[in-house]
């Protein structure tokens, strides 16, 4: 099939013709397809997304209440009714103490890579060695922790949860925040180094706050995979069924463990609660965005 | 061309040397002296062998074609080339005296009174008061941060245009505004010599004849170094020129070279070398 392009059309003032009907065919089709391409993809992309909201919120709503906000886990998978607190607990403080020793580390090591050591060998091969962090499997991880750790403390802790999410949060740190300096502009630490200013001050005070909001971005998104992470946590931090706020002491859980352990039973009692476990993973790590969001958008560069 | 077609603007331009707007003739104490400077890139020489003064309370020019090495030059005035991997100064900068580029010097020292303003208008994405209180902060200047900054802005004829607006953001500035602003930063530190990189290269004619006019004000109290691709400025705002431009050698490899210093009356009516006279007059290859 060819199209042959309509011959040039002058109007009667003989000036040329501005119309989209002077267009070829073939490039007015060219321009469809690509349009329809695109609409094409963003809704295929929509379709699981939408599923997989409204599944879980259809199924989670149900069980979703106060009491299973705020009850102990059934130690029993046939019992109805309880509550998820243990793992809301255990969620929040694991990951948030895997946060806190990821994101630091991960934005100082960014740091020593993007200003001090650019391209010297140990930042090369610091480099490689984050890429290939990235790629180890979580369960990897989680056996590794095993090892190092829980057989040398004799115990299975929330801690032990922390050190293997932290493991896995600490390269994608590293590698976004870095992406995030190296988009600072050269000119603005030249001109704090042209007013006498320290390297590390110039780092502080001018190279890091033009880049917060882009590291704290990054940095959510490790926190956010960090959250769903399950089985590191089901090797390295046991399970409970009562709220254990003591990271350094005794078993805990976490949302993903429980799904998983819930969602693995035949009886209808567990697999609810599974479903208003999924659900409350989603919201928190909803919320863990939002305020982020909220937060970098105070230090974030402002136009006006 | 004759000097007259250089210097359009005869406000500034009786502020040349021999007819400078207090009467007083360019002084003769260099603050700065270069001897047989060149400037390495790796191995590359970029800068051949400069030997010139910066004297004190003066406009210094420094003028000639791209590549010539004359921003190099300037940058090796206050030690901006150090944290470029490879980038070496042989011969010697001396500031009072005091060999710039000897051993026991710390570049942050220099750069507190050899200050720089640059091509591209780069504000930091603060607000404007806490750009110009910037180099006061790192310098541990406290308290009366707000007279400092005023004092500064004052200097740089932008008080009046951002008063009402101190803590907006330095990007909601014009380019010219942001220029002024970073020449306002600058001065805040109260350097002795501001080293100016083609600061109005991205600037409208408005904006260059502010920042030209805030030049002159800025000699009572500063000394000044200004690379610039346009002659006529050169020939307008500063009392001395230096003409540099790039050579083949044997090897034909380029390099930056000094040809004439002098007082830019004098280079630009009467200049000793041909090659300065063919570039003023536009018959440079």
């Amino acid at each position: 099939m060819s199209v042959t392009a309509p011959p040039a059309t002058r109007p009667a003032t003989g000036g040329p013709d501005l119309t989209r009907a002077a267009l070829s065919g073939r490039r007015r089709f060219t321009n469809h397809l690509a349009t329809a391409a695109i609409w094409g993809a963003v809704l295929l992309a929509v379709i699981p997304l939408a599923l997989v909201a409204y599944t879980v919120i259809g199924k989670g709503a149900g069980v979703m209440s106060l009491s299973f906000l705020t009850e102990d886990i059934p130690n029993s998978y046939r019992r109805e009714g309880g509550g998820m607190a243990p793992a809301i607990i255990g969620t929040l403080v694991i990951t948030g103490a895997a946060a806190l020793m990821a994101i630091p580390l991960g934005v100082f090591g960014a740091i020593y890579l993007n200003e001090y050591g650019k391209q010297k060998p140990l930042a090369r091969v610091i480099r490689l060695m984050a890429d290939v962090m990235t790629g180890v499997p979580s369960i990897v991880m989680g056996l590794f922790v095993y090892i190092s750790w829980v057989l040398l403390v004799g115990q299975q802790t929330g801690f032990a949860g922390a050190l293997a999410l932290a493991c896995l949060m600490l390269p994608v740190v590293i590698r976004s925040s870095e992406e995030m300096l190296r988009l600072v502009p050269e000119e603005l630490r030249q001109a704090s180094m042209a007013l006498g200013a320290r390297k590390w001050k110039t780092t502080l005070t001018v190279v890091l706050p033009a880049a917060i909001s882009g590291i704290t971005s990054g940095s959510l998104l490790a926190v956010a995979r960090a959250a769903g992470e399950t089985a590191p946590i089901i090797i390295v931090t046991g399970i409970v069924f009562t709220p254990n706020w003591n990271l350094f002491d005794g078993s805990n859980t976490a949302l993903p463990a429980q799904i998983f352990r819930n969602a693995s039973t035949s009886f209808p009692a567990a697999q609810d609660r599974a479903w208003g476990a999924a659900l409350t993973l989603i919201v928190i790590v909803l919320s863990f965005t939002v305020i982020a969001r909220f937060i970098s958008s105070r230090f974030a560069i402002k136009e006006r | 061309m004759a000097s007259n077609n250089l210097t359009t603007r005869p406000s500034v331009a009786v502020h040349a040397p021999g007819g400078t707007a207090s009467g007083v003739e360019p002084t003769d104490t260099p603050v700065m002296q270069l001897r047989d400077v060149s400037v390495y890139y790796g191995s590359y020489e970029a800068v051949r062998g400069t030997t010139m003064p910066i004297q004190q309370n003066q406009v210094t020019a420094m003028i000639g074609p791209s590549g010539c090495g004359k921003s190099t030059v300037l940058r090796a005035l206050n030690r901006m080339n150090d944290p470029i991997p490879g980038a070496r100064v042989s011969g010697e900068v001396s500031f009072h005296g005091q060999d710039l580029y000897a051993r026991d010097v710390d570049p942050i020292q220099v750069r507190r009174r050899i200050g720089m303003v640059f091509q591209k208008p780069n504000p930091f994405p603060k607000s404007i008061f806490d750009n110009v209180a910037y180099g006061l902060r790192i310098n541990g200047i406290k308290g009366r941060l707000d007279d400092h900054v005023e004092e500064a802005l004052t200097k740089a004829a932008l008080w009046d245009e951002v008063k009402d607006k101190l803590r907006k953001s330095a990007l909601a500035l014009s380019g010219g505004q942001q220029q002024r602003l970073c020449i306002a930063r600058t001065i805040a530190v109260k350097p002795e010599v501001i080293l100016m990189d083609e600061p109005c290269s991205a600037l409208d004619p408005i904006a260059t004849a502010k920042i030209e006019d805030l030049m002159f004000e800025l000699t009572s109290d500063y000394t000044i170094v200004i690379v610039t691709h346009n002659m006529q400025q050169a020939a307008r705002v500063s009392h001395y020129t230096a003409f540099f431009t790039a050579e083949v050698d044997d090897k034909q490899v380029r390099h930056g070279r000094l040809v004439e210093f002098s007082q830019t009356g004098k280079l630009f009516t009467n200049p000793a070398d041909k090659r300065t006279e063919d570039y003023i007059t536009g018959r440079f290859g």
